[in-house]
Order: C-alpha cells, then structure tokens, then sequence
C-alpha cells in the first residue's frame, strides 16, 4: 500500500495533497463489524475538486469523513492508509491532527441550520478556529470574514455577521458556513451534501458562490451529493460510490458523455420517467374543489384566495418552494388546519372544515401519504397492524379476511407478502417504507391521494420506482392524486395539470403542457431554469445568461 | 428464549440486581414458610443476643428480628409495589390524556398538578394521613396520588413528543377515537422511558414509605415493617449494636438493585450509552 502512494507521489511531486490506499472502514451493526467501505483508492491534488456521488449508504460521506482521518461514532478505520500532504492521517495522535483539521482542512455539513450554534453570533463562529489555533487575531478573523461574505454574495457583508444563525436564511447561512470552513484559508475543503436542503433557486447562489471561491482561492475540495447533474456543475473528476464500493472514476465529461458501467448509466437516466398522458383534462368533472381559501397559522397569512380544482383520476401538482404554502393546501383540504374563509367542496358537497366534523365515509374518501416514512409509520406497529387498521376501521373486515387484504396489497405496491407482513417498520428501507404507506392509505379505497413530498426523502433510483408505482396504482384504481412537491423533474414524470404557487399565491395553473412551455409565466421560468442538468457547463451558461438579463 | 439470550449479554450488575430483585419476591411470597416465628408472636425477652435459637436476636417487646426482617420484606416491599403501580396508572392515563386531548382539559390537569407539587411531599403526605388516619389503603391511595403528579409530568412530555408525530396525526384524520391513540400509538411508544421511571418511582416511593414510618406515619405496628423496625430499634446503636441497621441495608441493597436493573433496560431500550 505504502509502495503505490510512494509511486504516486513520485509521479506527480508534490502535486498531489491527499491520497487514499485500500481504505477500509467498517460500522458496529449487532455487536459485529461490517464493512460500509472497501478497499476505496483516492488521489487528490491540489486545487483539484472531487464529486463523490451515490445514493445513501454508498459510503460517500464515510470517505469525505475519512479525508479528514475522522469516522462517525460506531465506526472505524480498519485497513488502508490516508495520506494528507504526507502526513499519516490514520496513525497520528490527536493533538497534531487538530492543528491539522479546521486549519489545514476543513468540513462544510448538509445542514448548516445544525451546524451552527445557534447561541452564538456567525462572525465569533467564523473567527473560533483561526483564534484557537492562533492563526488569526480576532480583529483580522472579523475583517477577513467580511471580505469572505462579500465574495461569497452574502447581503449586506459588514453587519452579517452579527447575526445570529436563527436571523439569516438557509442559503445565507449556508454560505456563512462556507465563509467558515475557509477562514483559515485550508488547501481542502470537504463539501457534504451542501445544497440538498435548500431550495432550487437559492441552491444556484449558493452552488455559484461556492464555485467561485474555490477556484479563486485554488483550495481543493472534495463534492458530495447524490445528484450526479449538481456534481457536474461542481467537480473536475467523479467517483461514482455504491454500497461501499468504488463503481466508476473519471473525468466529469468523459463520465458524463460515455459512462462505462450499468449503474452510472442508470444513475444518468434518473428523470426520465414519464407517464403517459391520457385523454383531455378538461372532458373529466372535477372531484374536489377548493374555492378563494385563506389560511393562516397564528395570524401569520400562509394562503391567500387560492383556487384549485382537482378532476376525477388525475394527477394535479402542487409546485412551490418551500414556504410557499402548497403543504398548508393539503392540511386544510385534509381537515388539520381550519381556513379563515373559503371552501373545500368534495363531489358537490361542502367539507365541515375540521376532521373532527366530517364523517367516517368522507375521511375514508382523502387519504394522505407523508414526506418522511420514518415519522409517518409507528415504529411499534408491525406492517399488518399498519396497513389492516384502516380495513378494520372502515370496512370491518374480521381478521381473517384482513390479513387477506394486507397481502392483496402488499403485492399491489410490489411487495412481497410472505417476507414483509411481520416486519417493523426499522426493518424496511426508505423506499418500502413508502410502499409500506402508500399501502395503508390504498386500504382505506380512496378516490383521491394528497402525496406530500413522498419522494423528496428518497434517493433518486427509488424515487423513480415509487412514482412508477403510483403512477400504474391511479390507473388500475383511477385515483386521483394532489401531488405536492418542490422538485420540477417530478412534476414532469408525474403530473397531468401543473399548479405554480409562490408565496401563498397560485401563481399560474394549467396542463402540464401549457406551463411547462412558452411563453412562461416569470416565476415558473425562474424554477425550471433553476433545475440543475447533467451538463457540467449549465451552471455557468446560466449565471451569464441571467448576468445578461439584468 | 429471546429474553434469554437478552439476559445472558447484560452486564453483571444488572444481572446481580436482577437476582437481588428475584430473591427479595421470593422471600416476600414464601415469608410465612421461611420465617421461624409468627410475624408478631412475642417469643423471647427483650433484646436477646444473637443466639442459634434467635439468629438476629430479639427486638424491644421479644419478637424475633429475623422473623419480622422477612415479613418486612413483604409489606414494605409489597405496598410500595402496590403504590407505584396504581400511581403509574393514574399519571400515566391523566399524562397521556392531557397530552392527546390538549386545550382546557390539559391546562385543568396541569394546574391541578402544579398546585400538588408545590407543597412539600412530607408535608402534603402527613397532612392528609393525619386527617383520614393511617389505615394501609389510605396510605396507598395518598401516596400514589401524591407520586402519580410526577408520573403526569414525565408521561405527559414523553407523549408531546409522539403526539406530534406523522403517524398519530393520520390516526387522527383517519378519524380514530383519543382512546385507540392513546392506546395503540403513544403508549406502545413511550413504554421505554416509562419503565425506566416505574424503577426510580418504586425506589422512591419505597423509601418515602420507610420515612414515614420511621415518623409514625406509614405502616403501624404491629404490622412487621423496615422502616419502623429502625426506630423502633435505634436505641440498640447506642450499645453498638448493628442489629436495627439490618433493615436500613435491606432497604439500600434493594434500592441499589433496582437501579442497576433500570440501568440496563434504559441501554437496551434507547441505546443510551453509558
């Protein structure tokens, strides 16, 4: 091992900054260890940025960790060395690794909203580790931040600072924390997932920012993220990761333009999805109606007059960004959330507004899946006590004939009986999970599905299979669905009719056709140009583009 | 089988409380078969030795100490069960309730509370039996009403939290009744913090009882008892004589038990480390 990272470093001098051999590390599961990655080779140099893509549980974030000789609690780095600038990562102690992390390296998390202390100001945060580690005095750290928020695009780059993280947006603080992790100027940086939790539009800033910065200061970083077409934009070179192991390396065009292996091709394809469209929208009566429906939550307005009306065995999508409110439409036409005014009319009758008010027969009829299956399936409950209660609650099935039914259904949403009818919901991955719900909305028989997100939780591959899934699932049981989602590549594979909502407001409402092509209305054009694709120039033809446009 | 296999990977403390807990049962449900004497037959002078006829010798009025040492084990360790039990069960319904139904009826339930645990325990406990008198189902009634309050406080944060779970607002659109969720949803979801405090409860609610009647209060004589037979006996450590410290190291060995089991179930069920 040693041998091949002495060959390499003699190859490339001392251009090369970290290198990976045989690296192996493996998680306690059960009182045993198991591999989570094996035998991962990795050569950065410097100035160099790295995509590291695969879908959870591919070892991604296991190998950004390990660049830093770090593993979560519970694992450990069992074979194979990690070389950072010729320094032993793995066999150093720990006081001068951490001169080396935070100064020399440094780590931006998915979720800056927890990354940061929220008891302390962003600037004191910034200036921490170039004071500890007595790199920086606190009067440059607190100059030097403004620089970095300047250059980073960030409002308002002197006062910034002086907030707290509570007081700035997701895309601001997400930047901060870049601001961060560069505040001791390192030579690499590992960027995990930053973009996944922010909405389309503020990703682009905050992917721009990041770019820019890092090419300026020729720092080198290692990308992880699940969506190959973000990675693209970012990276040099790609590592395609799955279940531990290293599936595919290469130069991000050459990846992108000729993949050599079934995954990467498949991970490629992701999106392509498209139900097939049947008959006119406008020939079908419409099942559900909501009319000039105002909704607030603590006298916060969310909904303002929105409109919508849902035909029978359709899909409609709900797109927005989040705060948009398309979750609180789903909330007042299920009965959670009582509207100030409007009405939510269900085959030609008024809903009382509560749950509590309506009957059995109309709860049975709107059934709703949730976004993370992890909170919407009780943990104690074994998949037949999940999925038979609705059929015991609604349709008084006698034991017998409910076990029967769950079976019936498990298979309806490709699950097979005998091996998931005793399970937890612990014992099931994120996507049965979803078919696990999916399933116990279907028992109640439906006529409409409100989806709220179900897919966003997901990785992509599995994703596409459950859209897929309920896609065959309204036509063989013409359900209607109230699709909502902030993802633009769902609505194209899923959606018959398109409703665009921005700040509590139907922006624009129509045939997937008519708002998914021109003319746009301007809000929806921002959101389908924001869309990352797999194309590494996109990025950068965009930002010229709309630089151009002001 | 699984339990067993459970049990074989607990630590040695747990399975020393666990063998601790096992024998003190069993000793409180074979007493009358393993004691020697009746529980207050007086069957020697007073404060007799240690002697082979009397193996922990004698107490103030000639009962046997060893004697009254096992029937303690059964009404101590028995009415402290009985109390902790009937004051999860009314803390636990009224916690789960207020946390499910909200609104008025958890303000009422709360402030009740609130008014309950601003008055010193003793206080409140002594008080009260002073008023009804010390008859044992008033002390059990008493005492779980006055551990029950909190019971409620921890039950009712433990189901705020599952209350705001995806899960439990599909059962309620689905239309359930606040029984079924409180029943089917929370419960099966809070049990794991729930029976770690069952353990803490019994330990305290044990040694509340012992206190009590170390003052006069709990269970009265001639009922064979831990806590009344120190005071009863405390004047033998003045001729350093250890014998009343019997039941005070009955109570402690006991205590500690329980909370190397309690331990061990907290790790297993939360996998809390250390």
């Amino acid at each position: 091992m040693n041998a091949l990272a002495q060959k390499l470093d003699s190859e490339s001098g001392s251009d090369v900054l970290l290198t990976m051999c045989n690296l192996q590390v493996e998680a306690r599961t059960n009182d045993r260890w198991q591999p989570i990655v094996n035998n991962v080779d990795l050569t950065l140099r410097r100035g160099e940025v790295l995509g590291l893509i695969g879908e959870s549980g591919a070892g991604k974030t296991t190998v950004g960790l390990a660049a830093m000789g770090y593993t979560r609690s519970g694992c450990r780095i069992s074979d194979g060395t990690i070389h950072f600038d010729g320094i032993d990562l793995v066999d150093i102690n720990e006081k001068t690794k951490r001169a080396i992390l935070g100064v020399r390296i440094a780590y931006v998390a998915q979720s800056a909203a927890a990354a940061f202390n929220p008891a302390h100001k962003l600037i004191e945060q910034y200036s921490e580790t170039g004071i500890q580690h007595g790199v920086l005095s606190r009067v440059e750290a607190q100059m030097d931040a403004q620089k970095l928020y300047e250059r980073l695009r960030l409002p308002d780059p002197q006062k910034i600072g002086f907030r707290y993280p509570h007081q700035v947006s997701g895309g601001q603080l997400q930047r901060a924390m870049t601001a961060m992790a560069l505040s001791c100027r390192p030579e690499l940086v590992i960027f995990d997932e930053p973009t996944t939790a922010l909405d389309v539009t503020t990703q682009i800033e905050v992917l721009a920012a990041i770019k820019e910065v890092v090419s300026q200061f020729g720092t080198a970083a290692i990308y992880i993220s699940h969506d190959l077409a973000l990675v693209a934009q970012m990276a040099d070179r790609v590592m395609v990761f799955r279940n531990g192991d290293l599936v595919e390396e290469g130069d991000t065009r050459k990846l992108l333009s000729e993949p050599a292996r079934t995954y990467t091709k498949k991970l490629l394809a992701v999106r392509s999805f498209q139900k097939i469209s049947v008959g006119e929208v406008k020939q079908r009566p419409s099942l559900l109606k909501v009319k000039s429906l105002t909704a607030a939550y603590d006298k916060v307005p969310i909904l303002k007059e929105v409109q919508l009306s849902i035909p029978e065995g359709k899909t409609v999508a709900l797109v927005g960004e989040s705060g948009s409110g398309k979750s609180t439409v789903a909330r007042v036409v299920s009965g959670l959330l009582t509207p100030l005014q409007g009405q939510i009319i269900y085959r030609g009758e008024i809903l009382a507004s509560s749950f509590r008010e309506r009957t059995k027969a109309q709860l049975r009829q709107i059934q709703m899946i949730y976004q993370t299956p992890e909170t919407s399936l009780n943990p104690r409950q074994r998949v037949h006590k999940i999925v038979g209660r609705p059929l015991s609650f609604y349709l008084r099935l006698s034991s017998q004939a409910r076990l029967a039914r769950v079976r019936d259904l498990l298979s309806l949403v490709e699950l097979e009986p005998d091996k998931y009818i005793d399970r937890l919901p612990s014992e099931l991955s994120g996507g049965e999970r979803q078919r696990i719900s999916i399933a116990r909305a279907l028992a109640a028989e439906p006529e409409l599905v409100i989806c709220d997100e179900v897919t966003s939780a997901l990785d992509q591959l599995v994703a596409e299979e459950v859209l897929k899934l309920l896609d065959r699932l309204q036509r063989e049981l013409k359900l209607s669905y109230i699709f909502i989602t902030h993802d633009i590549g769902t609505v194209r594979s899923i959606a018959d009719e398109v409703i665009v909502m921005s700040d509590g407001k139907v922006v624009e409402a129509g045939s997937k056709d008519q708002v998914f092509q021109p003319p746009y209305h301007e809000y929806t054009k921002l959101l389908l140009s924001s869309v990352p694709k797999m194309d590494p120039d996109w990025l950068d033809n965009l930002l010229t583009e709309r630089s151009q446009g002001r | 089988m699984r339990a067993y296999k459970v049990f074989l990977r607990a630590p040695l403390t747990s399975k020393f409380g666990l063998f601790v807990i096992g024998l003190y049962a069993f000793v409180a449900i074979a007493a009358p078969v393993l004691a020697p004497y009746g529980e207050t037959a007086i069957v020697g002078g007073q404060y007799e030795p240690w002697s082979s006829e009397f193996l922990l010798g004698t107490d103030s009025i000639g009962r046997d100490m060893l004697t009254r040492l096992i029937f303690g084990a059964r009404n101590t360790v028995g009415i402290a069960f009985v109390i902790t039990v009937l004051a999860f069960v009314i803390g636990g319904f009224t916690g789960m309730v207020a946390a499910t139904m909200g609104g008025w009826i958890d303000q009422i339930l709360s402030r009740i509370v609130d008014v309950l645990m601003a008055i010193p325990g003793l206080v409140f406990v002594l008080l009260v039996l002073a008023f009804f008198g010390t008859a044992i189902p008033v002390l059990i009634v008493v005492v779980a009403i006055f551990e029950s309050t909190r019971v409620f406080r921890l039950t009712r944060a433990v189901s705020m939290n599952v209350e705001v779970m995806d899960y439990v607002e599909i059962s309620k659109v689905r239309g359930e009744s606040t029984w079924w969720i409180v029943w089917s949803e929370i419960l099966p979801n809070t049990t794991a913090p729930l029976v770690a405090e069952f353990g803490v409860r019994f330990t305290y609610t044990f040694l509340f009882i012992a206190a009590l009647s170390f003052l006069g209060l709990g269970i009265q004589p001639p009922i064979a008892d831990w806590g009344g037979m120190v005071r009863e006996n405390a004047v033998l450590i003045t001729f350093s004589d250890f014998t009343p410290l019997l039941p005070a190291a009955a109570i402690a060995l006991l205590t500690v038990s329980v909370n190397f089991v309690i331990d061990w179930i907290l790790q297993e069920s939360s996998g809390l480390k250390e």
